[in-house]
């Protein structure tokens, strides 16, 4: 077969479709989103009726995949590096069920913050669950991983964590595919009792899988994935994990002089980092993300093997490795002829021209910073954080997907007037209804500004679960519905909007605006497609 | 043949409609390639670029290392200079002299154009122009495309005929019209080199 340009995210999607896959469950997040955007596309899903609509959150993705491995079918979840703390409750205990059905967790990580707020390492999410993981360093390694993936996690009967990066699922290149692979038939546990997690059966569930582990460092001895390659200077073995790999090989076109022990499957070869460790006077370990291998192989005393690496700053504790960065660590260095003019400004995102977040914020501040200097604005995560930046300065907070609404919460609790949240259509229904329930069980004096652009914007444009229905949940809740307010965020209407606003922000309990008008770049998208 | 080539401008302008053509024609070369684009917050109107890595031999890095770029191409003048660190000092510049202004502290014009003038090896032109001129604003992106065809290490035949493949769907005149700025690009870098 010849190969496809495809980016590392599209490589793991057709891996899947190839292994036979019978679901995608994911929620929208940089940068795994093109994942399940490739699997929606593929005329073989269609064909065979693979899942593939976006679920409202992490966890409840996490949730279906493993019911779906539950019936004995291959599923795969998506999600960024943070959707796994949202997931983690399902995700670790998912690793003492075990998975019936071939069950592969893609977690993409993204050091350096490209999109993100934190550049949290998913291989600690791995271990802390006691099952095997993949981080690919290549196109073709993500195909192959996840291709191959379904079959070792239907072998051991536990869910495989693929640990990806910003850079390589963003990056295109060639891959040649395998054989497609039928769809598993419905089939379930022989042990009935399996996935019922009461402490008797958990606690059985758990040996085992603690017993399993030295099977699993065996898989990673015999991995493909985990390579030793010899070199003539001992001084120093290099551990290169994921792409920490290819920055390396950049610097060494013809070879690297040093040993290298490439990794591309946990937990760690011990075989291979034995032969390293015995080999060399002293060990580097390259790996994107946070210090997780070097911390394993240098012990929290430090006072064993000698290992170099992101703790001792050989490489920077924070963002992401580069081929500049790998190199310093290796003693080179790439040298630059030309600087970047001092004129040269930054250019940071900002909200589309149009947008009505822009029309919302105007009117919000307006009202707030000449009439109410009290207030605090809490937001949350989507393309309306952007209301932090100039000429808005229009909020106080952006933590974690909903916080806005329990943190506007939690300061009223604490005698705040206005406590004031900003939150997104798509991040509402991901995990802002629960926190709207807690204020409404209270009838806490907050204001709710759910800034509905039908879709989930800031990840270009994806279905938004509760669409069309945002006033029936917030009903459904409890809110009172004279205090649910929809508005049209447009310049001719900010006075309209400024009245709602004052008029909510004086009523004591529980409010809810709502400025609605569809997200210009969906909404230009589908009129290119009318003319078309 | 090696050729590491970064695409800048502005989120939204486009640059990775020019990677695309490039990608295709190296596929269709035989060569190997790796493409490293950004997704995600930036593409909201922030600087963006693609690291695009074309070689007749096996690309270990998908990010190009500082001082080892052979090409820069920027829809976007500022842009362009933002990643002048990774240029190799035989390294060109092809850029669009228009600038995007979305920010207030956006440099003077003066300026920007002594900084280009700085430059060894460039090629600066007005592709929004050059576009109009043949006919559609929309392909400025070909216009500034063809302009590195004297740097591309490709040969010219396949980057017309990864057009030709793009295009085909949106009809013949579509595809000449392209053609069309692809040349026009190219008789401009070759007249000022």
């Amino acid at each position: 077969m010849s190969k496809q340009l495809l980016l590392g995210d599209e490589a793991i999607a057709q891996g899947a479709l190839d292994a036979g896959l019978s679901g995608v469950y994911a929620y929208p997040g940089t940068p795994s989103t093109e994942i399940t955007e490739y699997i929606q596309m593929a005329p073989i899903s269609a064909e065979r009726s693979i899942h593939n609509r976006w679920c409202a959150n992490e966890k409840t993705a996490m949730e279906a995949a493993l019911g779906m491995s539950f019936v004995g079918k291959k599923a795969l979840v998506c999600m960024k590096h943070v959707g796994m703390n949202v997931a983690a409750d399902c995700f670790i205990n998912a690793a003492i069920t075990g998975a019936k059905g071939g069950l592969i967790v893609v977690a993409a990580d993204d050091p350096s913050m490209h999109s993100s707020q934190n550049e949290q390492d998913s291989r600690f999410y791995g271990d802390f669950a006691l099952i095997p993981m993949y981080e690919p360093s290549n196109q073709q390694e993500a195909y192959d991983m996840v291709y191959s993936g379904f079959a070792f996690s239907e072998k051991i009967g536990e869910p495989l964590l693929m640990r990806m990066v910003t850079r390589l699922a963003h990056s295109r290149s060639g891959v040649e595919r395998k054989e497609p692979q039928q769809q598993n038939e419905l089939s379930f546990s022989s042990d009935p009792r399996q996935f019922v997690l009461l402490p008797g059966i958990a606690r059985k569930r758990y040996k085992a899988l603690l017993e399993r582990q030295a099977s699993f460092i065996e898989a990673s001895e015999n991995s493909p994935y985990n390579k030793y390659f010899d070199g003539p200077n001992k001084k120093l073995g290099i551990v290169a994990c994921g792409i920490g790999y290819n920055y390396l090989m950049e610097n060494y076109p013809e070879g690297c002089e040093y040993p290298v022990l490439k990794i591309g499957q946990y937990p760690l070869p011990k075989k291979q980092l034995m032969q390293l460790i015995e080999s060399c006077e002293e060990i580097l370990v390259l790996e994107d993300g946070q210090p997780f291998v070097e911390k394993h192989l240098k012990g929290y005393l430090g006072i064993g093997i000698k290992v170099k690496g992101r703790l001792d700053g050989t490489l920077s504790q924070d963002g992401e490795l580069t081929p500049d960065s790998v190199a310093r660590a290796v003693g080179k260095e790439n040298k630059s002829s030309f600087t970047v003019p001092t004129i040269v400004a930054m250019r940071p995102p900002a909200l589309c021209e149009g947008c009505g977040h822009r029309d919302m914020y105007n009117a919000l501040t307006q009202v707030l910073k000449e009439e109410y200097p009290n207030h605090k604005v809490f937001s949350d995560i989507g393309c309306y954080t952007l209301g932090a930046n100039a000429p808005f300065n229009a909020i106080n907070s952006c933590v974690d997907m909903g916080a806005s609404i329990t943190m506007a919460k939690g300061a009223a609790d604490g005698g705040l007037h206005p406590s004031v949240a900003v939150i997104g259509d798509s991040t509402f229904t991901h995990s802002g209804m629960t926190g709207l329930l807690d204020c409404v069980n209270e009838n806490t004096n907050v204001t709710i500004v759910i800034s509905d652009n039908e879709t989930t914007a800031m990840t270009g444009g994806q279905d938004s679960a509760g669409t069309g229905r945002i006033e029936a949940i917030c009903i459904g809740i409890g809110v009172n519905p004279e205090h649910i307010r929809v508005v049209i965020p447009l310049k001719k209407n900010y006075e309209e909007m400024k009245q709602v606003l004052r008029e909510e922000i004086d009523y004591q309990g529980v409010s809810v605006v709502i400025p609605r008008r569809e997200c210009i770049q969906t909404l230009a998208r589908k009129k290119t497609k009318k003319v078309k | 043949m090696k050729k590491d080539i970064i695409l800048s401008g502005v989120g939204g302008q486009g640059i990775l409609s020019i990677a695309t053509v490039i990608g295709k024609a190296a596929l269709k070369d035989g060569l190997y390639m790796k493409q490293a684009e950004v997704h995600g917050m930036s593409q909201r109107g922030g600087d963006v670029q693609s690291n695009l890595r074309i070689s007749t031999t096996p690309i270990a890095s998908d990010l190009i290392p500082t001082g080892k770029c052979d090409l820069i191409i920027s829809l976007e003048p500022m842009e362009g200079l933002r990643y002048l660190p990774y240029l190799n000092p035989e390294g060109w510049l092809v850029t669009n002299e228009t600038p995007f202004i979305n920010i207030p502290n956006y440099p003077e014009e003066t300026l920007l154009k002594e900084e280009l003038n700085k430059l060894p090896h460039k090629v600066i032109l007005n592709v929004d122009k050059i576009a109009k001129e043949i006919g559609s604003t929309r392909i400025a992106n070909i216009v500034l495309l063809g302009a590195t065809i004297p740097f591309l290490g490709i040969e010219y035949e396949k980057i017309q005929s990864s057009i030709t493949e793009i295009f085909e769907r949106k009809g013949e005149e579509i595809v000449q019209l392209n053609l069309k700025a692809l040349d026009a690009g190219k008789k401009i870098a070759e007249d000022l080199i």
